[in-house]
């Protein structure tokens, strides 16, 4: 894989309380940028932008908890910095999680069901264009969503923009500084949503 | 090496229970402590693998409405286990739409000479293995995801350190031999010559290795992640403990932040008795669980 130079440094950190973290830094390094794992306050508050990967959501939620590290996320939100969210971290993010409720942080416009396809057996890989809104950004070839027991986007709000759908389900939204995303684009070889991130991060860096 | 979508899902599903801890239940009680305690995934069983050693007989897949009711009762993955090289058990749960299946040494074996041919089922299987040569045959049967056997029900780690070191040994000097060694290393090991080609690239199974058999502390888990482990499954060593709800949120920690000192003594503080836990040579050959399949 080519690796792009880096024009000035970001400092971008990966949640690690659990999940496919690694797979996210990989496709980071592949794009030239180094990602730190994520698992204290410091390591929050060096953060210029975050990955919250996927996983499982309950997991996630009860470390967070546990550890005291919902005020960090929180607190690097609402300082405007960029995050991308896949699958779990969609989840953790929402307005509100249905099947079954869960707390969640009200960071993203949506209303999401977990595990909204079904069990693992209803887990799938499609090929999904990009919108023509977003074709500017992602270009207009189709883009591999592995979803596995992905939540789906029942609601979104206003400040919600949807640039990739599954018929009239989003799968990549975004919102401000915010990604999320309900397929795992960390388990392909494609690098365009993770670019669009980082050149996310280096726009709030400018 | 190129994947049917079907299989890249498979290991996509191990791929996202990483840093994480898989617990044996065996009722929607446990279930939910388990979940809330963290766990990313439980492993639904009639009986604990301890109690299987304790009051023996043939162990089968769980009753279906054992799964049913621990499946109703959260929303984490759910796998249950089938007898080694009982693909009828596998299409029942398949049927079922469990999450995963445990081809597993803990279940008494179904067939001594072959295991499952996993590539004919939808639903990704787990599989145990004692070095790397069982984890490449069992991932050229199909297997999305390994994991180390140790001994299972004996609340002792031993056995789960020494496949553990063991495989990370063998992978780390194939990645040391000249192209014209690996055939030799292919034969060596019984396990074919394209997985071996890879594991000699990348220093690493081409599926998530987790670990298995004996884990009943936060140090326990911790110490398995350290030396290679990138989740861990328990058994016996939560529910057979004095605090169940307790331990597992330790051990959840514990995998989290198993490189973490400070968090693995808070991780110890309060914990209540572990499992007694067995001492492996005081077990006859025929009471191991380990030296089931191959």
């Amino acid at each position: 894989m080519r690796t792009p130079p880096v024009t000035f440094p970001m400092n971008i950190g990966v949640l690690a309380l659990q999940g496919d973290f690694e797979a996210h830094q990989r496709a980071l390094e592949e794009l030239g940028v180094k990602a730190f794992q994520v698992r204290s306050q410091a390591d929050f508050e060096r953060a210029d932008a975050l990955v919250m990967p996927g996983g499982e959501s309950t997991t996630m939620l009860r470390i967070l908890d546990e550890e005291k590290l919902e005020e960090p996320l929180l607190a690097l939100a609402k300082a405007g910095k960029p995050i991308l969210a896949t699958c779990a971290g969609v989840i953790l993010l929402a307005r509100e999680t249905r099947s079954p409720s869960q707390r969640c942080f009200g960071l993203l416009d949506v209303a999401v069901v977990r595990n909204g396809y079904g069990r693992q057996l209803d887990s799938s890989i499609r090929r999904l264009e990009p919108a023509p809104a977003a074709a500017g950004r992602l270009g207009s070839e189709p883009i591999e969503c592995v979803f596995i027991r992905a939540p789906i986007i029942c609601e979104a709000g206003p400040a919600v923009a949807t640039l990739l759908a599954d018929g009239d389900t989003p799968v990549l939204v975004e919102q401000g500084p915010i990604l999320g995303i309900t397929f795992h684009p960390e388990l392909t070889s494609d690098r365009r949503i993770h670019q669009l991130f980082v050149d996310k991060v280096k726009a709030s860096l400018q | 090496m190129h994947h049917s979508d079907e299989y890249r899902l498979k290991v996509g599903l191990a791929e996202q229970l990483k840093g994480g801890v898989i617990l044996d239940v065996t009722n929607a009680e446990q279930a939910v402590i388990a979940e809330k305690a963290g766990a990313t995934s439980v492993m639904a069983l009639e009986r604990v693998p301890a109690d299987i050693r304790k009051e023996g007989g043939v162990a089968r897949m769980a009753s279906i409405s054992k799964i049913r009711e621990i499946m109703a009762a959260v929303s984490i993955p759910v796998m249950a286990k089938v007898r080694i090289g009982h693909f009828t058990e596998a299409r029942v749960l398949e049927s079922l739409k469990v999450d995963y299946i445990d081809e597993s040494e803990v279940l008494t074996p179904a067939d001594e000479e072959h295991h499952v041919d996993k590539h004919a089922f939808r639903i990704p299987f787990v599989c145990g293995a004692r070095n790397l040569g069982e984890a490449l045959r069992r991932i050229a049967e199909g297997a999305a995801m390994i994991r180390t056997k140790g001994e299972a029900g004996s609340g002792n780690i031993v056995e789960a350190v020494r496949h553990m070191r063991t495989i990370q040994k063998e992978m780390k000097q194939l990645t040391v031999l000249g192209e014209e060694e690996l055939a030799t290393a292919a034969k060596n090991h019984q396990a074919p010559l394209d997985l071996i080609k890879i594991v000699a690239k990348t220093g690493k199974l081409p599926v998530p290795n987790f670990s298995a058999g004996g884990i009943a502390t936060p140090a326990d888990a911790a110490l398995v992640m350290q030396l290679g482990a990138e989740a861990v499954f328990v058994g016996s060593g939560v529910f057979k403990s004095e605090d169940p709800e307790r331990r597992a949120r330790a051990i959840v920690k514990a995998a989290t932040y198993f490189n973490d000192p400070e968090k693995l003594l808070e991780a110890h503080e309060d914990l209540g008795e572990p499992m007694r836990g067995i001492d492996i040579a005081t077990l006859e050959e025929t009471e191991l669980m380990q030296t089931r399949g191959w």
